[in-house]
């Protein structure tokens, strides 16, 4: 079951700070957006390894958007 | 000859200067030195050290009626224009989403005032007047414009000492809030995750400065010179059809009114008025102003919590200390280091930006109470 990583809140993607492939354990940094002129550390929500990655760097992402998934 | 030579020696400032002024130097040099090499408010804080460095210099005017320092001090601060056109740039900046999706929140903004009630009362035992108590309070609000504002309608010999109280106050949130949120927070209360926000329409934005602006200036008509430009400001961003006016606002005209603000308040702080220990108690009073909202609001929160079902982290509360956005990204700090999976940064904008209106309705209503 691939497990989906959204942006916690409306932002700018600075980095996604894994690749494909990568093995994550829950609460690891996976990506960095930018909100109120703020780096917020996005981490896993769950273990697994780095599946896809749909998100590129200075994309506004939001709530709704995947940044990558984790299976 | 000599007669000459002596008028000349006079003439010049050397044998004028009094250890005051030196002393002052010092207080200059010091937030000179936090500005450029900490990084502590320095867009305000170097124009007012520099203000209060030449202000110093004997003989020279620059706050006598008439000077150039003074004619900022006056037309600009003790007529009250330039905090109102800073609360314009404020507004076109200020994002209200945020508190439109959880109005509770305004709740917790207006709970942060408590400390300065706190700080006020506190002010009144010390010996304080009941204008400098009000002006001493307002620190609390840990908004500079509103501070200013208040003290020039109040009190403005204290304005330099409680000016530069609140900015060097505002620059210690990262300090100042933890201690007193882990004091009143359980690791559990911390850790809690708050349900996403909902989406707010652009409508919604559009309406929020105009209903707001009617409900505050008809309860609080002293606060409107503040809320008035902070609304129109806001009208500026949100309509989307004036992006200029948005620019200029948040831009240009706002450091333009800052380098005025900061060298006029900088000028007030003359060795007579500044070297009192007043101005030691105006600094323990800060703390203790900008202590008491952040736990007002984390206090309120708890409470809010008992009676409603979509519960808050109460550490949200804390941002309803203005200092925006610095208390919310404290916040959101705290939150995450409690559960890295808890992400507080926007739902503890909606109590900061509530703080900022909050902080400026206290200001008008302490004017009502005692003009």
């Amino acid at each position: 079951m691939a497990t989906p990583v959204n942006s916690p809140m409306v932002g700018k993607l600075i980095s996604v700070d894994v690749k494909v492939g990568d093995q994550v354990k829950e609460n690891d940094p996976v990506a960095t957006i930018e909100a109120m002129k703020m780096y917020v550390k996005i981490y896993a929500p769950a273990s697994g390894v780095v599946k896809e990655i749909k998100a590129n760097p200075g994309d506004v992402v939001n709530p709704d958007t995947v940044i990558l998934t984790l299976e | 000859m000599l007669e000459q030579l002596t008028e000349t020696i006079n003439s010049t400032g050397l044998l004028s200067l009094t250890p005051g002024n030196l002393i002052m130097w010092a207080v200059a040099f010091g937030l000179m030195y936090l500005a450029i090499k900490k990084g502590v408010e320095p867009l305000l804080l170097v124009p007012i050290s520099f203000g209060i460095f030449a202000a110093n210099f004997p003989l020279t005017g620059l706050m006598e009626p008439g000077g150039l320092y003074y004619m900022f001090f006056h037309n600009g601060i003790q007529n009250e224009l330039i905090p109102p056109l800073i609360f314009l740039g404020l507004g076109a900046m200020t994002d209200f989403g945020p508190v439109i999706a959880n109005p509770k929140t305004l709740l917790l903004g207006a709970a942060a005032q408590l400390g300065v009630y706190a700080a006020f009362f506190t002010a009144l035992l010390f010996g304080f007047n009941i204008a400098e108590a009000a002006t001493i309070g307002i620190i609390g609000g840990a908004d500079g414009p509103t501070t200013i504002f208040l003290s020039a309608n109040l009190a403005p010999h204290l304005m330099g000492a409680v000016s530069v109280a609140a900015y060097s106050y505002m620059a210690l949130v990262p300090l100042i809030i933890p201690p007193v949120a882990k004091l009143l927070t359980t690791p559990r209360e911390r850790a809690m995750v708050m349900k996403q926000m909902r989406p707010v329409s652009k409508g919604e934005k559009i309406l929020f400065p105009l209903l707001a602006s009617l409900v505050i200036i008809l309860l609080v008509p002293k606060s409107a010179p503040l809320i008035a430009m902070f609304m129109l400001g806001n009208l500026f961003m949100e309509s989307g059809v004036v992006q200029r006016l948005t620019d200029v606002s948040r831009n240009e005209l706002m450091n333009i009114v800052t380098i005025f603000l900061g060298l006029g308040v900088g000028a007030t702080m003359s060795a007579e008025t500044f070297l009192k220990p007043q101005t030691i108690y105006i600094f323990i009073l800060g703390i203790v102003a900008f202590a008491f909202a952040a736990a007002g609001g984390i206090m309120i929160a708890k409470i809010m919590n008992l009676f409603t079902t979509n519960k808050v982290n109460p550490l949200i509360g804390a941002a309803g200390v203005s200092a925006v956005p610095m208390a919310a990204r404290v916040v959101h700090q705290l939150g995450a280091e409690a559960n890295p999976q808890n992400y507080l940064l926007m739902h503890a904008m909606g109590p900061n930006v509530a703080g900022v209106i909050g902080t400026a309705v206290a200001a008008g209503a302490f004017i009502t109470a005692i003009h």
